[in-house]
């Protein structure tokens, strides 16, 4: 078979692209149901259309209610110590209420709520601005609502922390490994360059475990699948009046605080 | 024709040899950037994007004002443009490959960079802005250096360019506007969230870029005997004018909707940039700068007399540029950060291997502009008429 000059520049120029990733790129955009990390089924597992946390201000008192929680939190996710504001991680952390919900703050706000801190973590939206902004799919929603992290996809352009309207994403400005007091070898540390956030445990909602702060608060907040009209969240949320962060931008944040 | 960058006269290659000497210290910073981390830049969990962003942004509207003269000159048969569009589209090529260097430095892990066509997300607009600035740098490439070489030859362009110049014109604006979706379309970044980001964006651009290329073809005129012609300076010089009346006004509607309806989201920005918040105001200084180079600018721009004057327009062309360079390719960005979520205030700015970095890509840029210049230029000399049998040298 002979080919001529054209032919075959037009077939070198179509195989190099198709090996520059071509290839990918139409599969991909073909395929919608990738997931970027999937877990193996566990019998223990719980499984939900859509968690969500329930935190009952009323049943923190003390500052030890708060360390509570992000310690849980922070110990078992290798989550680094560092003092720098700047390159701080930090998934779970203490807010003043008009620095959690600013807008709504008032000037003859009781003492009380002006200065109760309110636990702060990643609301895992049912509409996440982050998830749809990342270019890569390294932050994506799962079909239980958890709005999950691959760290190991991340290229670091930090497009999601700009997105992101709660400021619950950190960059690994630098390596966080030396600033992790007690590594847990379960779960994996993380390398510098990429982002992280809470991932709402998905790791021990896998083995039949709550979420770790859940755990640690003692009934002030509330795990539960948020479709689910039985659940014990959806019980208190029918019960109590509720205020979420932000709700006005249509995020619809999974994280309600009883007032 | 690249064989013309190969030789050149002493001033050429002292100029060469400056630029690689601030390139040889950028990347010295980028390798210990690339070993430490991005904490070694002003940037923060609250003001996560910097210098780099914002240049990129501002050097997105270069690249796509290369349409200013290719859009007269093709589609209207503007004769003056005739000689500059090379110069307008090899601008845009060297602002694009400045683009792309910018994102690559602000990655946390530039290794991963194919991920984006390994995982291509059609949601995410940077998977498009990837998507546009490659396209354009292709368009501009072929275009540019095609059509050059016919000149070269004596001949017209062959008839297959012609259909990519016209993507390359609607091409242009879409750079540009995928640019400003970055930041128009999330929410809680009230600064941002705003639907003339795009319309704001195209106006400074195509107001930036000419006064660049005034400023460079100027530059061209004195050390080459190749003359751009004074029509096409003086016909850049009324774009310039337009445009930046345009994003004056532009700016001063976000003023308008910001302060008229009093809400402190939106206004939170604007005082930081302006007057500063909670005792913070870094970029006060320099967003005042802006603002009274901009009128300066418009006050010398508008009377045709003044602007006749190619040195006072000169003049105006560098304030624009400035005026423009410090709001966009400063504030624009880190303002939108500034207050934060929480509407506390963190400050930015940039740390020295940052701003060393920053530098030699600007270097970079100036080194591909360079070498594109002295081709065209060199052609051009050889070719002494333009394409309409005027004499395109000096002398």
């Amino acid at each position: 078979m002979s080919i001529n000059r054209r032919d075959f520049l037009k077939i070198a120029g179509v195989s190099a692209f198709m090996s520059l990733g071509g290839v990918s790129v139409i599969q991909q955009l073909w395929d919608t149901n990738v997931e970027a990390a999937q877990i193996s089924p566990d019998p223990r597992t719980l499984t939900g259309k859509r968690w969500g946390i329930a935190i009952d201000m009323s049943k923190f008192k003390t500052e030890s209610d708060y360390k509570a929680l992000s310690d849980a939190c922070h110990s078992i996710h290798n989550v680094p110590v560092i003092n720098n504001p700047n390159h701080e991680i930090k998934w779970i952390w203490p807010e003043t209420f008009e620095h959690a919900f600013p807008g709504q703050e008032d000037e003859y706000l009781t003492d009380s709520v002006k200065h109760l801190p309110f636990p702060l973590l990643c609301n895992h939206c049912e509409n996440p601005p982050c998830v749809r902004v990342c270019p890569t799919q390294a932050t994506f929603k799962r079909s239980d609502g958890i709005v999950m992290m691959d760290m190991h996809r991340c290229i670091g352009c930090r497009f999601c922390m700009a997105a992101c309207p709660f400021g619950a994403r950190s960059f690994n400005f630098i390596d966080p490994r030396p600033y992790i007091k007690e590594q847990n070898k379960e779960f994996p540390t993380r390398t510098k360059g990429v982002v992280e956030k809470c991932t709402l445990c998905y790791e021990r909602l896998a083995k039949g475990n709550i979420p770790a702060c859940v755990e640690a608060s003692k009934g002030a907040m509330v795990f539960g699948d948020l479709a689910d009209p039985n659940s014990d969240i959806r019980k208190v949320l029918g019960t109590r009046y509720s205020i979420r962060r932000k709700a006005e931008l249509g995020t619809k944040p999974s994280i309600y605080y009883l007032i | 024709m690249l064989e013309k960058a190969l030789y050149g006269s002493k001033r050429y290659w002292a100029w060469i040899i400056f630029l690689l000497s601030i390139i040889g210290v950028g990347f010295i910073s980028y390798l210990y950037q690339f070993k430490m981390g991005l904490g070694i830049t002003g940037m923060s969990r609250d003001v996560s994007w910097g210098f780099y962003i914002s240049q990129f942004t501002f050097l997105v509207g270069v690249a796509a004002s290369g349409v200013m003269v290719v859009l007269p000159y093709y589609l209207h048969h503007f004769k003056a443009f005739a000689r500059i569009t090379v110069l307008g589209e090899f601008l845009a090529i060297s602002a694009v490959i400045m683009c792309m260097l910018f994102i690559f430095v602000d990655m946390g892990q530039p290794l991963r960079v194919l991920n984006v066509i390994l995982h291509p997300t059609p949601n995410s607009v940077m998977f498009y802005d990837m998507l546009v600035l490659s396209g354009y740098l292709v368009l501009n490439v072929l275009v540019g250096w095609t059509v050059l070489g016919a000149e070269k030859k004596g001949v017209s362009y062959p008839a297959w360019v012609k259909p990519l110049i016209y993507l390359s014109i609607a091409w242009a604006p879409s750079i540009h506007t995928v640019t400003a979706f970055l930041y128009a379309g999330i929410p809680g970044r009230h600064f941002w969230m705003t639907a003339i980001m795009a319309a704001r964006f195209l106006a400074s651009a195509f107001s930036g870029g000419p006064a660049l290329l005034i400023l460079l073809a100027l530059i061209v005129r004195k050390y080459t005997k190749f003359d751009p012609g004074t029509e096409a300076i003086q016909a850049l010089g009324k774009i310039v004018t337009y445009c930046m009346f345009a994003n004056v006004f532009f700016l001063g509607l976000e003023f308008f909707t910001a302060f008229y309806s009093q809400i402190p989201g939106h206004m939170h920005s604007f005082v930081y940039l302006y007057a500063g918040l909670h005792g913070f105001g870094k970029l006060v200084p320099l967003m005042w700068l802006s603002s009274i180079l901009s009128i300066v600018a418009l006050v010398m721009l508008v009377f045709p007399n003044i602007r006749k004057n190619e040195t006072l327009l000169a003049i105006a062309c560098v304030c624009v540029f400035v005026a423009l360079w410090i709001d966009k390719g400063f504030g624009l960005i880190v303002g939108g950060f500034v207050p934060n979520t929480f509407e506390k205030v963190t400050e930015y700015w940039p740390t020295i291997p940052e701003t060393l970095i920053t530098l030699a890509i600007w270097s970079i840029g100036f080194l591909v502009l360079t070498v594109l210049y002295k081709v065209a230029i060199e052609v051009k000399e050889e070719a002494v008429y333009d394409k309409y049998g005027k004499k395109q040298i000096q002398g």
